[in-house]
């Protein structure tokens, strides 16, 4: 089949798709959008963490054929040309990546936190990112980097 | 942290900020958030093909035949390969070659790889792996280290145990040398010791998953004149070069390996996985074959942490002096060998904890069974064995009604003090530094009894199964031990070159290492490194490859100081020649002279120009193999001997509320001191020490592979947990630095003693809410309520 959906801004398409193939293999291998992870492709590390028409989704989840004609937003789309955006700029100050695998997903998470809320709580930053496992930093400087990132983005909105 | 004085050099433009105790950014840290950095599972490469692995799903049974006909007959299907195409030895292994590259005639097993196929797409190749017709006859699994030793087992707390001298190593022999793949004996002291105070203890570690979020993967590339380049993720790519181009036939320089982007590995990476058999696709189809595993075959394709049964005993005077230690430490390896004769050589030689004990008697044994393959995970033989030695120190400090804190300060190493081994500790050792400091932070609030509680700070968290009622404290203390590098002789070293030029007018430096990054910041220290010998800005760090001489292995928390001396060697090199050659330039000579900010420098005269112009066309290149000490083979009667080259500290205190109606338990406080000897990147390190830490939490609370006749019940992140956000505490963390005096820059490990300390921390705490005994990890919640 035939899947055809915009990709942070730009119309794309892919031909010849299995039925069975997810989003996020379209993405990976079809679209040349391989910053999306696959880590346990059932819902559980969120290392595939993209926006769905602006709604947090897990790649992994979605058949292609859902994806067809909807809006999809990766991690590729979070920097705008070579300005990264504030979380992006944030984990690489907190020291919040080490390997990176997690990193993708945990980027898309947590720049729709601070969209939809300006100054998260410890709590809230926690519930917000608890879908998404990382191994490498005990999650603290992933902590700090969202702390970071939400005084910014609050600093630059005064 | 106590602040890091910088050893880079002071008053003039860059590096000091960029140099040595600073923390740089990480050079690939752009990519990696903006979704653009290559992982293995993100290679691509025109016209290549997918290789599947077909594994058996039996842990034990002979192969009468393998039929890959209907396989072959799928469309889009370029091969389907078994044993019988594998091109040279059909064995491979880290230390004992004994694992077939594909099954010969055996599984040993479950998930034990048996044929292979290549396709046009993922899908179509595991189907077509699917229709290979494997006729097995099927065996009862040993699934019991002890058993497969012929030892008996252990019925109550005080049996005695079993004579082991007479190993039967005829009992259901895996292996044609039979189930025992080492043993550890030491012996140090009197051999009927006698103390005031005995306590016994029998413990029990689980299986623990690296579970790295990148499953293990890889691109093969076929080159003319039938050689082949693969591009993995691994953790030490010539250990890999020298089993693949056995594997292959082939002489190293048709064998080419380039490092791959890696997410994560901690020990999961150091056994080959789809290395060979991409190789053997990629040759055979003479196409690119990409083979990436998905999660569930991820916890079949690589080796996990031995699971561990230790009975320990130990002897003390009234004064809470140790006397003696006995301990009998089984460790499963599994089918295969992987690295566990190096596993039980650290149980054994570390197993009595980072303490003085006069007397000794250590029998560590790794044997072979039915269940997966174990082999290196992050803290290696030494995780399994802290959680037996703090839990009996907690068990004596109680018998002698002491403070736990007290009683392990008593008993401390510290430098000058022998360990069992009767290796002298000849560096630092702030045992008991490190355990007071612990102590002295500040404690988390108490929970308040009045008010609505957040249940997100309570066991269960937003569960909602407590408001506070049958909630309980406890603290837990627990200081750990740590080789550093590789033991017992090893020829243990790194290769650096370094290259220094101008490039474009600005002295630009090359550091060239086959030492893979795997996430811990090794490219950032090896900058740093870089920036600080040669006071140069530009560094770039050149792609991990085998176009340069060993790296040694990502592992045993080695890379700084191995590699890290290799890259400081090979700098001081260049150094030297730059110098002379600027010398020679300037016509006379110029006391002092050294290099600093991108300009030439002396004593006298200041500033005497800019690197890159005095360097002119010039080209400095020097490559250094670095090897760090000896170490020596330990004594087979008595274990004794100079074994370890470094050792690596860290002590915890955990803080837990734990329901004790429901088991469940909320680590509160989780906080750390460690001594590292000198902090490279201080922000790498304590990024090090909260990751290592949370592997530790994870081994004492969720994390285990459940095999039920040696099949893995749980190989999903559904079902094999780790800790995530909510489950992990804000850390205090003290970071020390006691420089090793044999050591580049005084640097000490630092990647697995965290790992070792935070669990037997966190179960001690849990001990202290409920007064529990806990013999088991992970703890879970029926060993809490007794139901």
């Amino acid at each position: 089949m035939r899947i055809t959906c915009t990709v942070n801004g730009e119309q794309h398409r892919a031909d010849d798709v299995w039925e069975g193939e997810s989003l996020l293999y379209v993405l990976r291998e079809r679209m040349g959008f391989p910053g999306s992870k696959n880590a346990c492709e059932q819902g559980e590390c969120g290392s595939c963490t993209i926006y769905l028409d602006g709604v947090l989704a897990c790649a992994c989840l979605v058949a292609a054929g859902q994806a067809d004609g909807r809006d999809v937003r990766t991690v590729e789309g979070l920097a705008s040309g070579d300005e990264l955006s504030p979380v992006q700029q944030a984990f690489l100050e907190a020291g919040a990546v080490q390997c990176g695998f997690c990193t993708p997903g945990l980027l898309v998470a947590a720049h729709d936190l601070i969209e939809r809320q300006a100054a998260p709580t410890d709590a809230e930053i926690r519930e917000a990112l608890a879908g998404n496992l990382c191994r490498c930093t005990g999650y603290e400087k992933i902590m700090e980097a969202v702390r970071l990132a939400a005084q910014r983005a609050t600093a630059s909105q005064r | 942290m106590t602040v890091p004085t910088t050893g880079a050099p002071q008053g003039l433009t860059a590096p000091a900020g960029e140099g040595v105790g600073a923390s740089p950014r990480r050079p690939d840290g752009t990519p990696k958030v903006k979704g653009e950095f290559a992982y293995g599972s993100d290679m691509w490469m025109d016209g290549m093909v997918w290789g599947v692995t077909l594994r058996s799903p039996h842990p034990y049974a002979r192969i009468r035949s393998i039929d890959i006909g209907s396989a072959l007959a799928e469309p889009g299907v370029y091969a389907a390969l078994t044993h019988e195409d594998v091109p040279g030895s059909k064995f491979y292994g880290l230390e004992i070659v004994d694992q077939p590259v594909l099954a010969v005639d055996t599984v040993r097993y479950q998930g034990e790889p048996v044929a292979l196929v290549a396709a046009d797409h993922p899908e179509l190749a595991r189907r077509a792996a699917k229709r290979i017709r494997v006729d097995y006859d099927v065996y009862e699994p040993v699934t019991d280290a002890r058993e497969a030793l012929g030892h008996p087992r252990w019925n109550q707390v005080h049996d005695a145990p079993g004579t082991v001298s007479e190993l039967s190593r005829e009992r259901a022999a895996l292996h044609p040398q039979g189930n025992l793949v080492r043993h550890l004996r030491l012996r140090k002291g009197v051999p009927e010791p006698v103390a005031d105070v005995v306590v016994i203890g029998e413990y029990e570690v689980g299986m623990q998953d690296q579970a790295f979020l990148g499953p293990e993967s890889g691109l093969a590339v076929p080159v003319p004149h039938g050689g082949v380049e693969l591009y993995v993720a691994t953790q030490w790519l010539h250990v890999d070069q020298r089993q693949i181009c056995a594997a292959l036939g082939l002489p190293p320089d048709m064998v080419r390996l380039t490092l791959a982007g890696v997410g994560g590995a901690f020990g999961g990476r150091e056994d080959l996985s789809m290395h060979v058999h991409a190789c053997m696709l990629a040759l055979h189809t003479g196409k690119p074959v990409k083979m990436v595993y998905n999660r569930e075959e991820s916890f079949y394709g690589h080796v996990h942490r031995h699971p561990a049964r230790m009975r320990f005993e130990h002897g003390a005077n009234r004064d809470g002096t140790l006397v003696y230690v006995k301990a009998q430490i089984y460790l499963d390896g599994g089918a295969y060998a992987s690295s566990t004769p190096a596993v039980v050589g650290n149980a054994g030689t570390m197993g009595a904890g980072p303490y003085v004990v006069p007397n000794a008697q250590v029998d560590a044994y790794g044997a072979y069974t039915n269940n997966p393959p174990c082999g290196a995970m992050r803290g290696f033989g030494s995780v399994q064995a802290a959680f037996a030695y703090e839990a009996q120190m907690d068990k004596l400090a109680a018998e002698l009604g002491m403070d736990p804190v007290e009683l392990r300060c008593r008993n401390a190493l510290s430098e000058g003090s022998q360990a069992p081994t009767g290796q002298v500790i000849d560096s630092p050792a702030p045992v008991e530094e490190l355990l007071r400091r612990v102590q002295a932070m500040p404690l988390p609030p108490p929970r308040t009894a009045d008010g609505e509680p957040d249940l997100r700070d309570l066991p269960g968290g937003v569960a909602n199964t407590t408001h506070g009622e049958g909630v309980m404290r406890g603290i837990g203390y627990a200081v750990a031990y740590k080789n550093v590098g590789f033991s017992e002789g090893f020829d243990d070293y790194s290769t650096a070159r370094v290259r220094l030029e101008t490039v474009a007018g600005e002295a630009t430096v090359t550091v060239h290492t086959a030492a893979a990054e795997v996430g811990q910041g090794l490219v950032t220290v090896e900058r740093q490194i870089a920036r600080t010998e040669l006071g140069v800005r530009r560094v770039i760090v050149h792609p991990k490859d085998t176009q340069v001489g060993s790296g040694g292995s990502t592992s045993a928390s080695r890379q700084t100081y191995v590699t890290g001396g290799a890259v400081k060697a090979a700098c001081e090199k260049v150094r030297a020649r730059a110098l002379a050659l600027i010398q020679h330039r300037l016509g006379h000579s110029v006391p002092g002279l050294r290099l600093d900010g991108g300009k030439v420098v002396s004593q006298s005269e200041g500033v005497i120009g800019d690197l890159a112009d005095l360097l002119g066309e010039e080209v400095i290149d020097e490559t250094v193999e670095w090897h760090h000490r000896p170490t020596e083979a330990v004594d087979p009667e008595t274990g004794q001997g100079f074994a370890h080259v470094q050792y690596a500290f860290a002590a915890h205190r955990a803080v837990v509320d734990v329901d004790t109606e429901l088991g469940l338990v909320k680590v509160v406080a989780l906080d750390c001191a460690q001594d590292v000897g000198k902090a490279i990147n201080p922000q790498a390190v304590v990024g090090q020490i909260q990751g290592g830490s949370a592997q530790g939490l994870g081994l004492a609370l969720m994390e285990e592979i459940l095999i039920k006749g040696g099949k893995i019940r749980n190989p999903s992140f559904t079902d094999y947990l780790i800790p995530t956000i909510l489950d992990m505490p804000p850390m205090r963390i003290d970071v020390l630095e006691y420089a090793d005096p044999n050591a580049p820059y005084g640097v000490r490990g630092v990647g697995e003693p965290p790992t070792i300390s935070s669990g037997p921390a966190i179960v001690a705490a849990i001990r202290d809410a409920t007064g529990l005994s806990l013999h088991q990890v992970p703890v879970r919640p029926e060993h809490i309520t007794g139901t």
